[in-house]
């Protein structure tokens, strides 16, 4: 069988960056639990980071540059996505929402979608809900259940009597984002365009 | 006239001189386009077309009256727009206008169709952006209909329905106008060009080529399905925006400052990585002709090449010059150049003269097939 295509987006900004290695860890686990199901997994990182030049031309000028070009059509041909980007400021950062802001705004239509976010306090965790969520649905999205918020605390801390442990949230969350896929058959790559002949557009108008 | 055409097209923006810090007046800057379209067909240019925007720093507001103005100063250049706003302005009086200047012009008229890139344009003028595509093919249908039938009975979604009307004066000869569709990324427009056998014009000069080489194979496979032709023989158009100097290195070194501070360019990419991207061209005039010579390559043999001479707040006299470099070094070549291996069934640039005799001969591809088959598909 084909198989599956998962772009990772992820927003980090330093080198290596926690943001990554949760994308990274979120992705391993997709993967494994798609594997045990017998499903083979082609993973793609697009590290926003290395576009952070051509976001800001593309804003600037309206078209995108090759390698921006490149990162939207893999994700708008994608199978499936991981998002993760770090909480600036109560919400997603700028870098993370300017990539979004560069893809159409039907790109995304019914696709599976993992939302993940890191901050240096657990107190930001519900910006996943709030602020990464509600973009995604704008973009008609079908986000798994649990977001993943991995605060600085969590990479050294086990669960406790209230909440999972990260590894936990990570293996759930990839587990829902396997659960979506694994009903799926991975896309036909390059849809056809349609276009509306012109006598039915005339037609819709009643001219 | 040969068989390609050449010419260009200005947006009529007021933007200051950012080596000298001064603004020109509105009244400079009609003077300047009037004067900058004189030179075009001084130095032997074929079009001259200008933009209509209703905000400022935009003077054109009003295209008929400038170019029935450069009408009467010229006496062989086409006189066109880039864009008329299909969507905004009431196909009535666009059919009437036009049909005004092409009689005082004697037929050297046509004109672009546009949908325009300022949002509060459409509820300024009592229409709603939602509409835009939807507006551009109904008011379309009833200026195709004015001016082709004598007495229009009309009744559509956007407009007071008319009855027994007809639009004044009839089109010159009895031939319309010849029209342009242009479009940065809209399908339906390059299918309404070719459900009309109309030309494509297809405005490139800020985004790279393969978004247009998409359109341009639709209109082209389009137009040869509504039986106007071939796909060779489609009417295209393109543009390109060029500073030249006679030194490749004096061209860059005179125009950064332009491109570094200009509304359109700066303060994004590089002027190298735009020049890479986009046809923008900045160097001597035979990096111009290569650059434009190529672009027969991407889009196939095509009638109408535009270019935006007169950006980012370049002074008159400095475009005057450029005029002359594009008048002398550069469209001669290509007329030369583009001539070669241009298959005999590919049209010429659409003429008013050229109209009216297949008019005449009853060959014209005025007349639309009436295939309505299923959906089609275009490769992605």
């Amino acid at each position: 069988m084909t198989a599956f295509k998962l772009v990772v987006v992820s927003a980090g900004l330093s080198k290596p960056s926690s943001t990554r290695l949760l994308a990274d860890r979120l992705a391993e686990s997709t993967v494994r639990q798609l594997g045990a199901t017998g499903r083979t997994v082609e993973v793609a990182v697009v590290e926003l980071r290395d576009l952070a030049t051509e976001m800001a031309n593309n804003f600037v000028t309206g078209f995108p540059g090759a390698a921006l070009r490149e990162a939207v059509r893999a994700v708008t041909e994608a199978d499936a996505l991981i998002a993760v980007t770090p909480i600036f400021t109560a919400s997603y950062s700028g870098l993370f929402k300017s990539f979004f802001d560069a893809i159409d705004h039907d790109a995304l239509t019914g696709k599976p979608v993992l939302i993940a976010a890191t901050g240096g306090t657990p107190r930001h965790s519900l910006a996943l809900e709030h602020a990464v969520r509600p973009l995604f649905a704008y973009l008609r999205a079908v986000v798994v259940p649990t977001a993943v918020y991995a605060a600085t605390d969590d990479w050294g801390a086990a669960g406790d009597r209230h909440t999972d442990g990260l590894p936990h949230r990570i293996d759930r969350a990839a587990g829902e984002l396997a659960g979506l896929l694994a009903g799926r058959g991975p896309e036909a790559p390059g849809l056809p365009e349609q276009v509306v002949p012109f006598a039915e557009q005339l037609a819709a108008l009643r001219v | 006239m040969s068989s390609m055409q050449f010419g260009i097209f200005t947006v009529g923006d007021v933007t200051p001189d950012p080596t000298t810090g001064r603004t020109p007046t509105e009244h400079e800057r009609i003077k300047a386009m009037v004067a900058i379209a004189r030179k075009a067909e001084e130095v032997g240019l074929d079009v001259f077309a200008t933009g209509e925007h209703h905000n400022p720093p935009f003077v054109p507001s009003s295209p008929t009256t400038m170019l029935g103005y450069i009408a009467a100063q010229t006496d062989r250049i086409i006189l066109s727009t880039s864009t008329t706003l299909i969507t905004t302005n009431d196909p009535v009086k666009i059919a009437e206008d036009f049909a005004m200047l092409q009689h005082l012009a004697e037929g050297r008229v046509d004109l672009m169709m546009g949908r325009g890139n300022t949002g509060p344009v459409y509820p300024w003028f009592g229409q709603d952006i939602r509409q835009g595509i939807p507006l551009a093919i109904e008011n379309y249908a009833l200026l195709h209909q004015l001016w082709r039938e004598d007495v229009v009975d009309w009744q559509g979604r956007f407009r007071t329905p008319l009855q027994s009307f007809t639009a004044t004066p009839r089109p010159l000869d009895g031939v319309p106008p010849f029209v342009w569709h242009g479009s940065i990324r809209s399908p339906e427009i390059a299918e309404q060009a070719a459900y009309y056998g109309d030309g494509f014009f297809a405005n490139n000069i800020f985004w790279p080529k393969e978004h247009f080489q998409k359109l341009i194979e639709l209109y082209r496979a389009r137009y040869a399905h509504y039986g106007h032709g071939t796909p060779e023989q489609a009417y295209v158009g393109l543009g390109g925006q060029v500073f030249m100097r006679k030194n490749s290195q004096d061209a860059v070194r005179e125009f950064r400052p332009y491109f570094d501070n200009a509304p359109v360019y700066g303060h994004g990419p590089s002027l190298e990585e735009f020049t890479e991207q986009t046809p923008l061209t900045v160097g001597s005039p035979q990096e111009v002709i290569e650059k434009t010579l190529a672009f027969r390559e991407s889009f196939g043999d095509y009638q109408r090449q535009l270019f935006l001479m007169d950006h980012a707040g370049l002074p008159l006299k400095t475009v005057l010059e450029q005029l002359d470099l594009l008048g002398e070094e550069v469209v001669p070549v290509l007329r030369e150049e583009f001539a070669k291996g241009r298959p005999a069934e590919v049209p010429d640039g659409p003429t008013h003269a050229a109209r009216v005799a297949a008019a005449a001969a009853g060959k014209t591809s005025e007349k639309t097939s009436e295939k309505t088959d299923e959906k089609v598909e275009v490769a992605k």
